[in-house]
């Protein structure tokens, strides 16, 4: 392990996994740096579990590096400021979701896409500049570069807000990007209604559009229309209902990272209708070639936002009141947590409860 | 009933050509009608009449490369008149009324009618460019830029459009911008010909080194890369604005979408029948994508015909006579032509006696 001063200042504690079976144990270690010039220190209030954390600590993409304390979308309250950090000061409520660095000189960064740069350090499982490996979200502080902290709006709860900084900016920022925001009443189809699925139906419907719930199951056809808002929801599994929607949306967001068929999502897309994928599948996805070229369709991807669009979106969300549905948990029970992620079992997104689960490290 | 026809037809999925004699309507108040000088053979020719798709009927006349002398005009036409040279491609009808029409985009009009094997509004089956002469809507006939040779001019009315769509579509065609090409045939060497008259700089993508000289030296290609060259594929790593992917084997995405820069677009123009394997990382993380463009529509037809005639772009042809036709399909078959086969109709198919 690379230099980690370990002075009572940065000395650490969370949880982290050891190896591959994913499970999380307690764990005290010292954050990497002293809070320096550039620096927010913050006191860790509520943090996000999202489904990268379960693929991560399960080694499922096959990078990751042991022992890994995950969590990416983290809220606290800002504890030290350094001394060239203007945009925050002590006691301001903040949050750090996926990124915490970037080169900050090449075209990405200097159009605001610190998250396309191609040397973007991640929250966790991930080396800084100086080489010593990044710890999530699981703890009780981490130490950011104010230019990866964001402003928490004074509308949004802590809690609910969390998982704004992965969920929330994984939707928004595709659909800002892909054109889906910029005439009300288009159709956007939202494939799966999960932590990604529920937040894009909220912000869809904040920006007018008609929002239509593509599931395997019609099990959230009530909450998704009823509680979130959707306009209808269809099952792919029920081939009429399917047959009907052809050619109906024009955009699908699809947020389903298990393995599945894209040619039914594209027979729904209108002509020109894009198809966005936002889930990481582990292999690769079958495409049919020949509905895309029939229909001038496309399929895109995305992944989070820069740090100006994160911050864009978190005031929108303030502004609209929306925020994710969660269910809230100690440190303690992280473990049942992520066996119960693993099978969708959550309406829709556990978030730590961190500050009340430590006693202080 | 109707103005006889003469032609070449398959029969069934053989695919074999053989004589055919039909009728075509005849000139309608709203049709043009003319000789067919020249017809190019398209690889979806090929496709339709083995009937690869399982949308052929038969017979079956290919051809829509269509071109030729306009010899008469229907009593309502008034952007045409005999004397005229003119050209069909894929499309013969739409429906005028929907979405994709309005936008002048009838290609993707789900009521649009195919230049050959396709029902029209009168019942009838079309039959397409291997013949002596065609009718056609007003609507659909693309005039011929007076400098353009014809027979080299026939196969912009697909594989140009097809290629020509995309670049304008994706926002492809800025002066200085950089394209990849992927496969030199029909489609391939006709989008290194527009691209570099739109100012690109152009690398084409090939699975070996055989036409590198032709792509560099004759087409005018920047830089060639063969993409089973480890080597070449890395040094070319995200350099390209957008790709032309005119293979319809199946083959590997993933070194094409290595080659984009961030942002960057995959259109595909070819089909391949079987699904692809579509690695996602590229696209999440790089946020590139994927498309899809079939021929263009009628309006930008012609705007593609007009920059061809203004910087002299033809295809690379090699002209044969009706009797030739079959051992053409059997060389297409095998892509052993450079690049496109164009019958020479008017001197060479003559009715049988």
């Amino acid at each position: 392990m690379a230099n980690s001063q370990s002075t009572d200042e940065n000395k650490a504690f969370g949880w982290a996994a050891n190896d591959k079976s994913g499970v999380l144990s307690p764990f005290h270690f010292s954050r990497s740096r002293e809070n320096g010039d550039n620096d927010v220190t913050v006191k860790i209030l509520f943090c996000g579990v999202c489904h990268s954390d379960l693929h991560t600590i399960k080694n499922d993409w096959g990078f990751s590096h042991y022992p890994i304390i995950p969590g990416h979308e983290i809220v606290g309250i800002a504890t030290k400021v350094g001394k060239n950090v203007t945009k925050f000061k002590e006691g301001d409520r903040v949050g750090v979701g996926v990124i915490v660095g970037s080169c900050q000189s090449c075209e990405s960064c200097n159009q605001d896409l610190e998250n396309y740069c191609p040397q973007l350090v991640y929250t966790y499982n991930s080396s800084s500049f100086d080489g010593t490996r990044n710890q999530g979200g699981y703890s009780d502080k981490i130490v950011v570069d104010q230019r990866f902290v964001l402003s928490f709006p004074d509308g949004l709860p802590s809690d609910a807000g969390a998982p704004l900084l992965c969920a929330g900016i994984t939707v928004y920022s595709p659909m800002k990007y892909y054109g889906m925001t910029e005439e009300k009443g288009k159709h956007l189809g939202v494939s799966g209604l999960g932590g990604l699925g529920h937040i894009a139906v909220k912000i869809g419907k904040a920006f007018g559009l008609k929002v239509t719930v593509i599931s395997r199951s019609s099990e959230k056809e009530s909450e998704a229309i009823d509680r979130l808002g959707a306009d209808s929801f269809l099952v792919t599994t029920d081939s009429q209902k399917m047959k009907d929607a052809i050619g109906t949306m024009d955009f699908v967001l699809d947020t389903v990272s298990a393995e599945h068929s894209l040619l039914p999502l594209f027979s729904l897309l209108k002509v020109n209708g894009k198809l966005v994928a936002l889930g990481l599948p582990e292999k690769p996805l079958e495409l049919p070639v020949f509905p895309l070229v029939l229909g001038r369709k496309m399929v895109g991807g995305s992944q989070i936002g820069g740090m100006k669009e994160t911050q864009e979106m978190l005031d929108f969300c303030a502004k609209h009141n929306i925020v994710a549905d969660i269910e809230l948990i100690k440190m303690s029970d992280i473990n049942s947590a992520m066996d119960r992620l693993a099978k969708s079992d959550v309406r829709y997104r556990f978030v730590i409860d961190v500050a009340n689960s430590f006693s202080s490290a | 009933m109707g103005k006889e026809a003469f032609g070449l037809a398959a029969k069934d999925n053989s695919g074999v050509l053989s004589p055919f004699r039909f009728s075509r309507r005849e000139t309608g108040e709203k049709d043009v009608r003319f000789k067919v000088l020249f017809c190019g053979i398209c690889h979806s020719d090929l496709h339709m009449i083995k009937n690869e798709w399982g949308i052929s009927t038969y017979p079956l006349v290919p051809g829509h490369e269509i071109v030729g002398v306009v010899t008469e005009v229907g009593s309502k036409v008034t952007k045409f008149k005999t004397g005229d040279k003119v050209g069909v491609g894929c499309m013969v009808g739409s429906c005028g009324s929907c979405d994709s029409c309005t936008e002048g985009l009838e290609n993707y009009c789900p009521k649009m009618i195919q230049t050959y094997s396709f029902k029209y509004y009168d019942d009838t089956i079309t039959y397409g460019g291997y013949s002596d002469n065609m009718v056609c809507d007003e609507g659909f006939i693309i005039r011929i830029p007076d400098n353009l040779p014809l027979d080299a001019a026939a196969p912009l009315l697909c594989a140009g459009i097809t290629v020509y769509s995309p670049l304008k579509y994706h926002g492809l065609d800025k002066p200085g911008m950089h394209i990849g090409v992927v496969g030199l045939g029909g489609l391939g060497h006709v989008a290194v010909k527009f691209a570099k008259a739109m100012g690109l700089k152009v690398t084409v993508i090939s699975t070996s080194d055989s036409k590198r000289d032709e792509a560099i030296n004759r087409l005018g290609a920047d830089a060639f890369v063969v993409s089973r060259d480890q080597n070449q594929i890395k040094d070319a790593m995200r350099t390209l604005d957008g790709i032309i992917n005119t293979v319809s084997a199946t083959h590997s995405l993933l070194p094409l979408l290595g080659l984009l820069k961030p942002k960057g677009k995959l259109v595909m123009v070819g089909a391949p029948e079987k699904p692809l394997e579509l690695p996602v990382m590229p696209l999440v993380f790089e946020r590139k994508m994927v498309m899809g463009s079939m021929i263009g529509g009628i309006k930008e037809t012609q705007e593609m015909v007009d920059m061809a005639g203004k910087h002299n772009i033809t295809a690379d042809i090699e002209l044969i006579s009706a009797d030739y036709v079959n051992t053409a399909m059997e060389r297409l078959e095998k892509a052993d032509v450079r690049y496109r086969f164009v019958i020479d109709v008017a001197n060479t198919l003559k009715p049988t006696p």
